[in-house]
């Protein structure tokens, strides 16, 4: 078990911020997140689009803010846990233990639940039978490509993941992509390899059509799909991967006992802790009135919570205010001389 | 103030006031209806505001721009009437939107 002073839920900016606000009061913290990387919504949702509302930074993109905010936390050497869902938040005496979902465990008598909308995870197909064959014959990620020679794959989605994969994939298996519209969107290198592989045979294209059923017992032995002028097709198919991006799910945070308002996290304005002694919650999962969805606002909510954060974790040292522009003592955290 | 209303899968329809100038996803949110989750608040990267537009407004409503279509494709059972809510400001063109929740959003 990991002991240290705060665990951070969530790595988007919120909680990297965290990692700031509460390393400058000399507070440790680890931070948790499901993604296989740093940034959250920032870096899955929209990592080349323009924010314009960072304060002092007139024009960034999701890249770029999460590039600035892994830059100014780096002096605090936070320990990174990627790729871990929090399952569990029990209580032990003074301190909160977090459980992942692969085992890993953390101690600490803080948590900062920044979460965002929740875990990034796979649309899944909603056809009947799709979750007995998922991770055995239906996959929304590629693992292992060596398990998909010489197979009829049948790659569903329009974008850079499905066309990717049809190239890559076609070079030792049948590929049928399918997509709803007869517009694919992917680099025009990709599209006009695509359209080659197409002529010569080693690539089915299907359009405008979805998925209408799966055939099979223990394993898929076709599938049909249907057009959108009601004509349906069967298609032999050993594989199917599916690209239709990610859902946020909330996933176990719903069970930890903390009151909630709709899909969010309720908590009082003046520290954003819960209805849970030691525990926070900051940016978009959280709700108080007249919380508005900024970026801003979530740092905001951060520092108020570390100052609490601090009292917990520091019972017999008083809390003093400080000026990063003042401070020796931040100056010398931050590795100012 | 424009009218706007929210029909779900089984044809439960609630029709509530919009502002001008909101989007029909915001509608549906300040006004609690169901089946609009808006996971992502309007950023128009989740397709969690999915609906399907009655035909007769289709074409009173701007185009879906590349980026919109684009994300529709992530939702759950697309059709040719399909728009994000977020992306459909209120005005007095719009007067009557009849709009249709689908069975899921995510």
């Amino acid at each position: 078990m990991k002991k240290t002073d705060t665990i951070i839920i969530g790595a988007g900016p919120v909680g990297l911020f965290a990692v700031h606000q509460l390393g400058i009061k000399g507070l440790k913290s680890v931070v948790i997140d499901n993604l296989d990387k740093a940034g959250g919504q920032c870096i899955e949702l929209y990592p080349d689009k323009p924010i314009y509302d960072i304060p002092a930074v007139p024009e960034c993109t999701g890249e770029e803010l999460t590039k600035k905010l892994l830059e100014q936390i780096k002096p605090f050497n936070s320990e990174f846990f990627l790729n871990e869902r929090v399952e569990e938040v029990k209580h032990d005496k003074e301190n909160w233990i977090v459980k992942t979902n692969n085992n890993k465990e953390f101690s600490a008598p803080n948590i900062i639940i920044a979460g965002g909308v929740g875990s990034f995870e796979p649309r899944k197909l909603a056809v009947k039978d799709a979750e007995k064959f998922e991770e055995k014959s239906l996959f929304y990620a590629v693992r292992d490509k060596e398990k998909l020679k010489n197979k009829n794959i049948s790659i569903f989605g329009g974008g850079d993941s499905a066309l990717d994969w049809a190239l890559e994939l076609s070079k030792f298996s049948k590929i049928c992509l399918i997509h709803r519209r007869d517009e694919f969107r992917g680099a025009p290198h990709t599209l006009s390899e695509i359209k080659k592989l197409e002529k010569e045979g080693k690539i089915f294209i299907k359009t405008p059509c979805q998925l209408d059923s799966i055939k099979g017992k223990d394993k898929i032995d076709s599938i049909t799909v249907k057009f959108d002028d009601g004509k349906t097709e069967q298609i032999k198919t050993d594989v199917i991967l599916s690209f239709f991006g990610l859902v946020m799910k909330l996933g176990p945070i719903a069970e930890w006992g903390l009151n909630m308002h709709k899909k969010t996290i309720e908590v009082n304005a003046e520290n954003f802790q819960t209805n849970k002694k030691g525990i926070f919650a900051a940016g978009d999962i959280c709700s108080y009135p007249g919380k508005l969805r900024l970026i801003l606002s979530g740092f905001h909510e951060v520092a108020l919570a570390s100052v609490e954060c601090f009292k917990r974790a520091r019972p017999n040292e008083k809390y003093k205010f400080e000026f990063t522009t003042s401070s020796k003592t931040i100056q010398n955290r931050l590795g100012k001389k | 103030m424009p009218k706007i209303t929210y029909k779900d899968k089984d044809g439960i329809s609630k029709t509530v006031e919009v502002e001008n100038g909101l989007s029909v996803m915001e509608g549906a949110i300040q006004n609690e209806v169901p089946g609009i989750d808006a996971d992502c608040g309007g950023a128009m990267a989740c397709a969690t505001c999915h609906v399907y537009v009655e035909e007769k407004w289709l074409d009173k409503l701007p185009k879906a721009d590349d980026a919109e279509v684009d994300m529709i494709d992530m939702a759950h059972e697309p059709k040719k009437n399909s728009r994000l809510s977020c992306q459909l400001i209120v005005t007095d063109e719009i007067e009557g939107l009849i709009v249709t929740t689908p069975v899921k959003q995510s």
